[in-house]
Parts: C-alpha cells; sequence; structure tokens
C-alpha cells in the first residue's frame, strides 16, 4: 500500500468515526418529561391568596403555550403546562414543587413566582437537580450559579435598579440631599439596599428613610414628613397605588424634588394617569419592559404581535395589566431556550442552554434590551433604560445601563 | 359584669358536651389506623410520604385546637401564631445554635407551652367570640413581628431561614423523607396517646366541667383561671412541635407561611374532623391539605369558590364532622352483627 493510499484509507476512517460521533450526538435524548411529542413544564403561581394578582402571569403564559402548541410545538413537541396554586405560601409551594417534580414528573420548573416561595423550593430543586428555570421575582439572590446551579432568574433585580438611580445621582446631583419612601417589606428594603451600596461612602447624602406598611390606607403624611427635611431628590419605591398617591400629594403641597420612581409602579395606566399627567412630569424612572399602555408603541412591531397574541389565545386579558407583558416575554425565553436544546432535552442540557443565550431579543423588550446568560451569569436581564415622564408618555434617555449583582 | 351577661357570652353553642369515651376510637380501629399508618409508606413515592408527613403535622396542630376547643371549651384563632413560634424555634436552634433537630421540639414545645400559658392569662377575662377575636389578633400580628428588624438577625426576616433536612440516623437505608415520616409518626403516637390520656385525667375532667359549666366548675372546687390557662398551654405547646416538624419537613420558615390563613385552616380542619373527637384530627388534616388540591383540579380560577362549596357541603350534609360519620358508620356495622 503506498503512503497516498495509506493516508486516503486513514482520513476515511477518521471520517467515519467523525460521521458516527455526530451521529450520537445528533441521537435524541431524554430526561423525565421529555419525548418525541411532549415537553412538560411545571409551574407554581399564586392564583389565591394575598399575591392572586399575579396570577395573570401564569394564565398568560399558559395562552402562550397553547399559541406555541398551535403552531406546530417546539421541534414538533408539544408543551405541557402544569401550572399549581400555592397561595404565596412557601410550605405551599414546597408541596407543589415535590408534586411537579416526583408525581407529574416535569422536565422543569418554569417561573415560580415571589421570593419566599422560590426560596422555599430552592434547595431542593438543586439536590434533585431539576432546573428552577427564570423564577419571577426581583430579588438578587438569583444570580448565584456557583452554589445553586439549578436556579436562574430572570428580570433585573431591585438592587441594580436603585443603584443606576444612585449612579445617576451622584453624577448629576452631587450635593442632594436624599429622601426616600420604601415599602417596609423584603420588596422595598432589597431596592433600599440597592440604593446605598450604590451610593457607597456617600450614604449620608440620605437625609431621611422613610417606611410605610402595605396595610396603610394613604401615605400622605410620610410625604408631608419628606418633604420637611428639605430633601431635593426624592426616591420613591412604592407599589403602584401608593405611588400615585405619592405623586398626587408631591403636587398637592408644592414639593418638586427631583423624583425617581421604582419600575414597579411605571406604569402610564395604572400610576401616571390616576395621579395626573400634570402632576407626573419629568418624573425619572426606568423600564426594561415597553408598557403597553404608553402610546409611543402603538404602531411598534413587537407590540402588534403581542396585542395579536392575546386577540387569539388570551382575549379577557387586562391589557394594562403589566403581568400580561411579563408573563408573555418570559415565555417567550423558554420557547427559545428549548428550540436551543434541539433533540438533547435533558436537565442539564436544558440549564446549559439556559446559560448560553447571546444577544437575545424579544417584541416586548426595550429597543437595545438583550437577554444575555453565560455559565457564571444567571441574571438574564440585567439592562434598563432611564426614562423621563413628558406629556403623556415616557421619553427613554441616555444610552442602555447594565447594573450587574451578584447573589 | 353580672352573672347572666357573662353567662350568655360564655355560651358556645358549636361545642357540645362530648362525654369522654367519645372522644376516642375503640382499640381495634384505633390499631387498624396505626397498621395502615406504619405500613402504607412502603408502597408510595417519596411525594406521597412528604404528604403523610404533612398530614400527621397539620393532624397534631388540629389536635391541639381540639384539646383547646373540644376539650376546655375555648376558641382560638391564634393557633398559627403558636406553630410559627414553634417552627421558628426549631429552624433557629437548628441553623444558629446547630443543635439536633430531634433535640430542638421539646424545647420548641416548652417555648410554647410558657407563650400559651402566658397568653392564656389576659384571656382569661374573655371568653366565646371575645376570645376568639383576641387570639385572632394574635395570629394577625405575628407575621409583622417576625419581620422585624430587631429579630432579624435570627429570624433572616422575610426572606426566611433555610432548614437541613436530617438524614436517617444509625445508618439505616431509608430515604430522608421516610425517616421523617416514621420520626414525626412516633411522635405523633405519643402526643395522641398522652392526650387522650390527658383528657381522661382528673386535669381533662376539670377542662370539661369549665367547658360544660364554668360557674358549676368553680362551685365544685375547680381552679377555673389555672386551667383555662393551662389548656392555652398544652394546647400552644403541642402547636409548637407541630410547628417545629413543619419546618424540618419544609425545610423553610418564612413569615408568610404562618399567616391567618394557617389559623383558619386548623379551625376548619377541627370542625369537620369534629369538635372533642381527637381522631378526627386526622381527618380534618386530610380536608385541609387534600380538598384545595381537589378544588384547584376542578377549576383553577375558582378554586377558592370550589373549596367554598365543598365546605359548606360538608357542614350541611354531616354537621358534627367526622365524628358523626363514625358513629353512623358504628351503628350500621352493629346493626350488621345482630342481623
Amino acid at each position: 500500500m503506498s503512503a497516498t493510499k495509506r493516508l486516503a484509507v486513514l482520513s476515511a476512517a477518521f471520517a467515519v468515526i467523525a460521521a458516527s460521533s455526530s451521529g450520537a450526538l445528533a441521537q435524541k435524548k431524554y430526561d423525565t418529561g421529555a419525548s418525541d411529542t411532549e415537553i412538560k413544564i411545571g409551574n407554581i403561581m399564586p392564583y389565591s391568596g394575598p399575591a392572586s394578582a399575579y396570577g395573570v402571569i401564569g394564565k398568560t403564559e399558559a395562552a402562550y403555550f397553547n399559541k406555541i402548541n398551535a403552531e406546530g410545538g417546539i421541534n414538533g413537541r408539544k408543551i405541557n403546562f402544569i401550572s399549581y396554586d400555592d397561595g404565596y405560601s412557601p410550605p405551599k409551594t414546597v408541596e407543589q414543587a415535590r408534586k411537579l417534580v416526583e408525581s407529574d414528573e416535569v422536565l422543569l420548573v418554569f417561573n415560580p413566582l415571589g421570593t419566599p416561595p422560590n426560596t422555599a423550593i430552592q434547595k431542593y430543586m438543586n439536590s434533585k437537580k431539576v432546573p428552577q428555570l427564570f423564577v419571577a421575582t426581583g430579588a438578587t439572590k438569583w444570580n448565584d450559579p456557583k452554589d445553586f446551579p439549578w436556579t436562574m432568574g430572570w428580570q433585573p433585580n431591585y438592587q441594580s435598579e436603585t443603584q443606576i438611580y444612585a449612579k445617576y445621582i451622584l453624577k448629576n446631583f452631587p450635593n442632594a440631599k436624599i429622601g426616600v419612601l420604601y415599602q417596609n417589606d423584603d420588596y422595598g428594603k432589597d431596592y433600599l439596599k440597592g440604593l446605598k451600596d450604590g451610593l457607597g461612602s456617600k450614604t449620608s447624602m440620605i437625609v431621611l428613610e422613610e417606611s410605610y406598611e402595605v396595610s396603610e390606607p394613604t401615605i400622605d403624611s410620610h410625604i408631608v414628613k419628606l418633604k420637611s427635611t428639605g430633601a431635593d431628590v426624592f426616591v420613591n419605591i412604592t407599589t403602584p397605588k401608593f405611588a400615585a398617591q405619592a405623586i398626587k400629594k408631591n403636587a398637592e403641597i408644592g414639593w418638586k424634588p427631583v423624583h425617581f420612581l421604582n419600575n414597579v409602579s411605571a406604569s402610564v395606566g395604572a400610576v401616571m394617569k390616576p395621579a395626573g399627567f400634570e402632576n407626573a412630569q419629568d418624573i425619572i424612572s426606568s423600564a426594561y419592559l415597553k408598557d403597553p399602555t404608553d402610546s409611543q408603541w402603538k404602531n411598534d412591531a413587537g407590540m402588534k404581535a403581542w396585542n395579536e397574541f392575546l386577540d387569539k389565545y388570551y382575549p379577557e386579558a387586562n391589557r394594562s395589566d403589566g403581568g400580561v407583558m411579563f408573563g408573555y416575554t418570559v415565555a417567550q425565553g423558554l420557547v427559545q431556550v428549548l428550540k436551543q436544546c434541539g433533540d438533547n432535552l435533558t436537565r442539564e442540557n436544558v440549564m446549559k442552554q439556559a446559560a448560553s443565550i447571546k444577544d437575545l431579543q424579544l417584541g416586548g423588550l426595550l429597543p437595545g434590551v438583550k437577554v444575555n446568560t453565560s455559565a457564571t451569569d444567571f441574571a438574564p436581564i440585567s439592562q434598563v433604560q432611564l426614562m423621563k415622564f413628558k406629556g403623556d408618555t415616557w421619553e427613554l434617555f441616555g444610552e442602555i445601563m447594565s447594573g450587574d449583582v451578584g447573589g | 359584669m353580672s352573672a347572666a351577661t357573662e353567662d350568655a357570652v360564655t355560651e358556645a353553642p358549636a361545642v357540645e358536651a362530648v362525654p369522654k369515651r367519645a372522644m376516642t376510637l375503640g382499640l381495634g380501629t384505633s390499631l387498624a389506623v396505626l397498621a395502615a399508618l406504619v405500613i402504607a409508606p412502603l408502597f408510595v413515592k417519596n411525594f406521597i410520604i412528604f404528604q403523610m408527613t404533612m398530614l400527621l403535622i397539620y393532624a397534631l396542630a388540629v389536635l391541639a385546637l381540639n384539646i383547646l376547643t373540644g376539650g376546655s371549651g375555648q376558641f382560638s384563632l391564634g393557633q398559627s401564631a403558636f406553630y410559627a413560634v414553634g417552627a421558628y424555634t426549631s429552624a433557629i436552634l437548628m441553623e444558629h445554635v446547630g443543635m439536633n433537630y430531634a433535640l430542638t421540639l421539646p424545647i420548641a414545645g416548652i417555648i410554647c407551652f410558657a407563650f400559651g400559658f402566658v397568653f392564656g392569662q389576659p384571656a382569661l377575662r374573655l371568653s366565646g367570640v371575645y376570645l376568639a377575636l383576641a387570639t385572632f389578633a394574635l395570629a394577625v400580628a405575628m407575621p409583622q413581628l417576625l419581620k422585624l428588624g430587631f429579630f432579624e438577625h435570627w429570624t433572616g426576616g422575610v426572606q426566611g431561614l433555610v432548614v437541613t433536612k436530617p438524614d436517617a440516623p444509625f445508618g439505616l437505608k431509608m430515604s430522608q423523607d421516610m425517616w421523617l415520616y416514621y420520626f414525626t409518626l412516633a411522635i405523633s403516637i405519643g402526643i395522641y396517646v398522652a392526650s387522650v390520656n390527658l383528657l381522661r385525667s382528673r386535669s381533662g375532667r376539670a377542662f370539661m366541667a369549665i367547658r360544660d359549666n364554668e360557674i358549676a366548675a368553680s362551685a365544685m372546687g375547680v381552679n377555673v383561671a389555672l386551667y383555662k390557662t393551662l389548656a392555652f398551654g398544652v394546647s400552644a405547646g403541642i402547636t409548637g412541635i407541630a410547628g417545629g416538624l413543619g419546618a424540618i419537613a419544609v425545610q423553610f420558615v418564612a413569615p408568610d407561611g404562618y399567616t391567618i390563613t394557617l389559623a383558619i385552616s386548623l379551625f376548619l380542619g377541627m370542625v369537620v374532623g369534629g369538635v372533642g373527637w381527637l381522631p378526627g384530627s386526622i381527618v380534618g388534616s386530610a380536608f385541609i391539605i387534600f380538598v384545595p388540591n381537589i378544588a384547584e383540579s376542578i377549576s383553577k380560577g375558582l378554586s377558592g369558590a370550589v373549596f367554598g362549596v365543598l365546605l359548606f357541603i360538608v357542614i350541611f350534609l354531616v354537621p358534627h364532622g367526622a365524628r358523626q360519620v363514625a358513629i353512623v358508620a358504628q351503628q350500621l356495622i352493629g346493626k350488621l352483627r345482630k342481623g
């Protein structure tokens, strides 16, 4: 055998080996919960109880998966979406998560809602090595791939948002006196911590930290107290009802600080309009999702697709409810991950694919905000854009800002 | 307050006099139930075992309420507060002090006993619906107290505490869930037997005398104040142990787990199981764990309404709960034997 011939045989042999090994790669691989025809996805939502308003997120997700199934599924597989109610009670969440994993045998648990419920199941999910994917909470601790490789967050976290405000304040108002109003719970405290961390050694700029309880009927007295400190920057960490009250009261008593409003309450329909547009001018906030009640997106392609989806699959949805857009976007995120998985639907591959999303753009996200993850970055959306309220709509300004905070 | 008005307030028509022998099951039935509880976990999945563990834990909490309401005739809507104290005691001792889980339970029980006994003092002045409201206040306040910054270092504040689940000891080849189930079962049986004996003892008779007629009881020499607070203490202590077990089984404690909803669920469990009938506790516990799941499977959006309808049907058809069903069954069997 001549040398060239030997080489040819050898390379042919290599080619065969390569072909067979790539054939092995293309072989379908499944974990519990996935098959040729179906992918079982578990979900836990507070359909009842104190946080039941968020149940609309689960309903939107179910509607979106119906749409995906009607259009042929993902790589030919239908999504079987099993969503249970935990009433926002952590012991019940544990029961439901175990039911999903051990009895329904789902491939992964997707977008369970709330910080306490997710904390309750985090250890369990990680010991079972079942993905706890794209949790619906803004707490900062979900970005912790080292200790919890099976848990991943989704939305920008609260701390990074106020850190961005802090950066902006330090740059533009270095001599400001800051008054903070925050809700006395995990959400409010997380935001406050971000603000303080962002101010760093300048925390003394905060002249008053005023807290209120969700159960208070009105926060008027807190606003009066804040005004009396002479603060000229107001960081408003409140949920929609209280945010509207604060904006109104500010105008009423003639207090005109530079007003930062947390993204939780940046809805035009639920906050700005009831507070009165004339009172809300020049308020600064940040966002990563498009606000459906904001008229500037009327002719936006992503918004049109969203409206078409709702018309057909979820006509009774309240379109000014922020949960609808949230559920829609995160469901799209999951569909992207499952598409990337191809025929390798193991739990390990699901986490691997979820951790390798590159510059994904979704219709509901603001232009320029992209989903990015890596093996060390389990915070899919960490970009937000500052915006200022002008007329009856938010005007985006500045560049997209990033505020990754690890858990 | 005149004697007449006081009498009107103490009257609690929901709690009828239950003779003490009717408070328990016959020996044969008890053994059959026990055998079922011992054998069942060998044949089911870990998830079902976990649910059965929760069943026993809530049954203990319902039993505790049953001693208070069925035994001494005092209402409480505050059981969730005692449950929370027990859960946090166990969780804090396990996670911060590094104590063995089994040792934390008696401590949780003692702390809750003391807490219940102390709370029983002002409760002495109240009875009937007023007492129910006072305990209700306790249940509403507890989640917020747990969130206080002052305790945050220990309680973990709103974020709660994650608890490590114990492995089976002595190298037993048993899953964590199964071990915890048998552990819980042993404690439950112990507490059940002790409770039955308590109600059959001198103290138990004093409880029931107070329940049936406070004035007559005190005329007969029963120290009404002491026994009323004692009933509160015992009930709180057992609830605390249940709470501690619950924390270990769920592996997590957070204020949101111990809201007023839990207290109402336990109250519901007691009514469905039969007020004053201790074995009914496990039936009541099954009701509050499984019926919401059934309701959810019927309609997700209207699960609350379906649950309400199911509850209404139960209360309407068998107002005395599982006890009534058991009595009817017993009579039927008796007839069959004769015939």
